[in-house]
């Protein structure tokens, strides 16, 4: 009788204990092995992400597929990844790398420092179209081998920045075969399938060393078209949009509690970009003054609505060197007069403006051209496709000014490069550029890139109209997304579906 | 036969050279490269220069030109600039979801245009004939992505019965969805394409009501029905045959607005992708395959219009003058010798 009684209760304390585990992961409420499925309309080009440049192979890869020694977050700290520590030399010429043990790729076969090598390796070949290749190929300068979990990459100089470009070697496996069609990393998730332009299919690695993913699949689909995008997540076949590129489209979603909209920072800057080497540009005035005649805010509303930010140069608020520096040649209609005055233009002039046929650029052309109108400076919209942009103003220079969005972080180095396309070339800033890398300490770096961010403000070097938001849209029982987007990237690990 | 036969298969090789070969140069005249656009903001002109020499976009148009015609005749189409995998099974891929799609338009569309299309010429003067007369006016005018969105609108999002869009990864292997998925936009390009054949059916066949030799029937003893079918129908076919092989061509690659609008992976989406990165393998193929379809299907209609009418069952030259004389009557000819006929 006692042990019969005695049974009955453990029994009943066991029912309770596991109806109080069930409510409690009910409270929680999500499915661990969901399928969560994606819209984009930014398709990989390839998905060899040294052979060609682009958003979309970081947006499905990056952190999913693939995983570098050091990772950079959506809040733009940096974390370790593959790492589980490292060291800087006294000289700052070596860092040392402690890689975890018992890491395998997606294929079981364990991650070596063979593989870790090559995957530097790769990303400084010559025909590697990698991100950040040219700033590593100044940095560094060999990679050895250790031991059995340990490397070191050796520098031709210091470099403050090192850590960053450390997070954007992936890990590669050295012997890894058909990767224009296959993917073999170390992430919470193994490609499954891959369609070009159509869709990719990512499902969740068991063997994964680290956080499990919160869903098992993830499908990610690719619209050319915005309505036909929005109509998938109106009828549920995509749950999340993952970048609203016009606010028109939220507004059928606002005020539908079946659907979210989440507006994060994006690094995405939106650049009137005049040719520094040609007349009248080449005159810091008529550029201040041109920069002083744009009402920057009512630009920023016309293409998005209460979205966006005004930034004063060429740097988002992630970049640890980000201050608001708006009030430079800010909307002041009368300077603008003076200072073309001063330059000897004092009817104004005519220039012609070169726009990528893209929504955003369309209307904030629109509202340059009527507010420059007001002091004399006629512009004409000359809209053109996204690829001839490349011919047209990227490599033939063939331009008075033009529109464009810079979709990276700390990209203002660009200004120190008297051969990028817009041609600005100033001898400080050139040199400012070389100091802020191999400064001391990280203040040191981060004060001289606020002077960079700040001359070229004042210098009007381009004229920096406003930061894109980044808005997404998702249906309401899905949460965990990324809300800011650091260079694309699209961490999907944390998704949960209701 | 089989000179005939020898000849129009090397003519229609040969215009598939050409066609392709015209927008081989033509696509070389744009702005834009697939080297740029691989390259990034970061490259500089030197490596931009370097990637070119990789794609072999560097070399003169005609080396370009002969390698790529030389590895077509021995069936390699290449691999795309961008994604470097084959260009033919991309293809194949997608002409798997668009042959479908264009010849299930293309069989509703004249199932609908037929009926209809003889309807409004016989009752042209009735209520019924005047509204399916203004019907295809209409259907001809309105934007043909306006109606998917439409169709999406109604028969997707407020009643869902089917998809708003896009296609089954697993493709064919799940054929219901697969056809679920493929039913708007088949009545989407059908309503389209049928207003369009509506017209030239009606028009054809009022052409041939009032010719003599249905009257010359009538007289002989035919009813008024059978002398239209014996006769009307077989007269008026002629022309509908080419008119609706050029609609079949055309709707092969013109189903790129639809396949946007439905997020559809089809043929036209590829070659429009292509187009934008001036991924020209892609494009130089795709072109080549489609102007082989073509042919392939002007091939075919002009043996249908030699079996509707034996008058055309003669070799190319007379064919062609024969056709031309559909308005003759058939009882002159024992009167006035058929003058392609006498010069066998």
């Amino acid at each position: 009788m006692k042990k019969a009684v005695f049974q009955i209760l453990v029994f009943s304390i066991a029912v309770s204990f596991f109806t109080f585990v069930q409510t409690t992961f009910a409270a929680d409420g999500y499915d661990p092995d969901a399928t969560i499925k994606i819209g984009s309309m930014t398709p990989p080009v390839s998905l060899n992400n040294v052979g060609g440049a682009g958003q979309g192979i970081t947006e499905a890869f990056y952190r999913n597929v693939y995983e570098p020694l050091m990772v950079l977050e959506d809040d733009g700290t940096i974390s370790y990844g593959l790492a589980s520590s490292y060291e800087v030399s006294k000289d700052r010429l070596e860092y040392t790398f402690k890689v975890r043990k018992g890491i395998t790729f997606h294929d079981g076969s364990p991650v070596t420092m063979e593989d870790v090598k090559f995957s530097f390796d790769r990303m400084l070949t010559e025909e590697s179209k990698a991100a950040r290749k040219s700033d590593l190929k100044k940095v560094v300068d060999n990679v050895v081998i250790v031991d059995d979990n340990t490397i070191k990459v050796k520098l031709k100089r210091r470099s403050q920045s090192m850590i960053y470009f450390i997070t954007y070697i992936e890990i590669h496996k050295k012997s890894a075969k058909d990767i224009e069609s296959t993917a073999i990393g170390t992430g919470p998730y193994k490609l499954s399938d891959y369609k070009p332009e159509t869709s990719i299919i990512l499902v969740r690695n068991d063997n994964y060393w680290g956080e499990a993913p919160k869903n098992k699949m993830v499908i990610i689909k690719y619209y050319k078209n915005n309505s036909a995008q929005a109509n998938a997540l109106r009828s549920g076949q995509i749950d999340i949009i993952v970048n609203v590129d016009s606010p028109e489209q939220i507004l059928d979603f606002k005020g539908d509690s079946r659907f979210t909209i989440t507006e994060g920072k994006s690094t995405v800057k939106q650049v009137l970009a005049f040719n520094d080497k040609r007349e009248p540009f080449t005159d810091v005035r008529v550029r201040q003054a041109i920069s002083s005649a744009i009402n920057k805010e009512a630009v920023r509303k016309a293409t998005w609505d209460k979205y966006g930010l005004l930034i004063g140069s060429f740097v988002p608020p992630s970049d640890p060197w980000y201050e608001d520096l708006s009030q430079i040649n800010s909307y002041d209609q009368a300077r603008a007069r003076r200072l073309l005055a001063e330059a000897g233009l004092p009817d104004g002039f005519n220039f012609e403006l070169i726009t990528p046929a893209t929504e955003a650029h369309q209307l904030s052309a629109q509202a340059v051209k009527n507010d420059l109108a007001k002091i004399g400076v006629n512009v004409s919209i000359k809209v053109i496709d996204p690829s001839a942009w490349y011919t047209i103003v990227f490599k033939n220079r063939d331009y008075d000014a033009t529109l464009q969005e810079h979709v990276n972080d700390r990209d203002l180095i660009w200004y120190g490069n008297p051969n990028f396309y817009w041609g600005y070339d100033n001898k400080f800033v050139q040199q400012w550029v070389i100091d802020a890398e191999v400064a001391d300490t990280e203040e040191d770096q981060i004060a001289v890139y606020k002077n960079i961010a700040r001359t070229i403000a004042i210098e009007a070097a381009s004229s920096w109209l406003y930061l894109y938001p980044q808005l997404r849209l998702s249906s309401a029982t899905v949460t965990g997304y990324p809300v800011n987007a650091k260079n694309s990237a699209f961490y999907m690990g944390n998704i949960k579906k209701m | 036969m089989n000179r005939y036969m020898i000849r129009r298969l090397t003519l229609l090789m040969l215009s598939a050279i050409l066609a392709s070969s015209a927008v081989f140069f033509l696509l070389r005249l744009l702005p834009g490269d697939a080297a740029l656009t691989l390259s990034g903001m970061e490259a500089t002109l030197e490596e931009i220069e370097a990637t070119r020499r990789q794609l072999g976009t560097d070399k003169p148009i005609l080396v370009q030109y002969f390698h790529w015609i030389w590895n077509m005749l021995q069936g390699d189409f290449g691999i795309s600039y961008l994604n470097k995998l084959p260009v033919a099974t991309e293809i194949k891929r997608r002409l798997a979801v668009t042959l479908p799609l264009s010849l299930s338009a293309f069989v509703l569309a004249t199932l609908i245009s037929f009926p209809l299309g003889i309807l409004a010429a016989v009752r042209r003067k009735s209520l019924v004939g005047i509204v399916v007369s203004a019907g295809s006016s209409i259907g001809v005018a309105i934007p043909v992505f306006w109606v998917g969105i439409i169709l999406i609108w109604i028969f997707a999002l407020v009643i869902p019965i089917f998809p708003a869009g896009g296609f089954p990864f697993e493709g064919w292997s799940e054929p219901w969805e697969a056809i679920k998925s493929l039913v708007l936009p088949v009545i989407t390009i059908a309503i389209f394409m049928s207003s369009i054949l509506i017209r030239y059916v009606r028009s054809a066949i009022l052409d041939v009501l009032g010719q003599d030799y249905l009257r010359t029937a009538c007289s002989l003893g035919y009813s008024a029905r059978m002398a239209r079918w014996r006769h009307g129908i077989r007269n008026a076919a002629v022309p509908l045959v080419a008119i609706m092989s050029f609609e079949l061509s055309t709707s092969l690659l013109g189903a790129v607005v639809i396949e946007n609008v439905y997020a559809i992976p089809g043929l036209g989406d590829m070659l429009l992708a292509g187009v934008i990165n001036r991924d020209l393998p892609v494009v130089q193929d795709i072109v080549f395959i489609i102007t082989l379809f073509v042919l392939i299907i002007g091939f075919f209609a002009e043996l249908a219009q030699q079996i509707i009418d034996p008058r055309l069952r003669i070799i190319p030259i007379r064919s062609r003058s024969a056709a031309g004389l559909m308005v003759e009557d058939k009882l002159s000819q024992k009167t006035h010798p058929d003058p392609g006929r006498s010069k066998s």
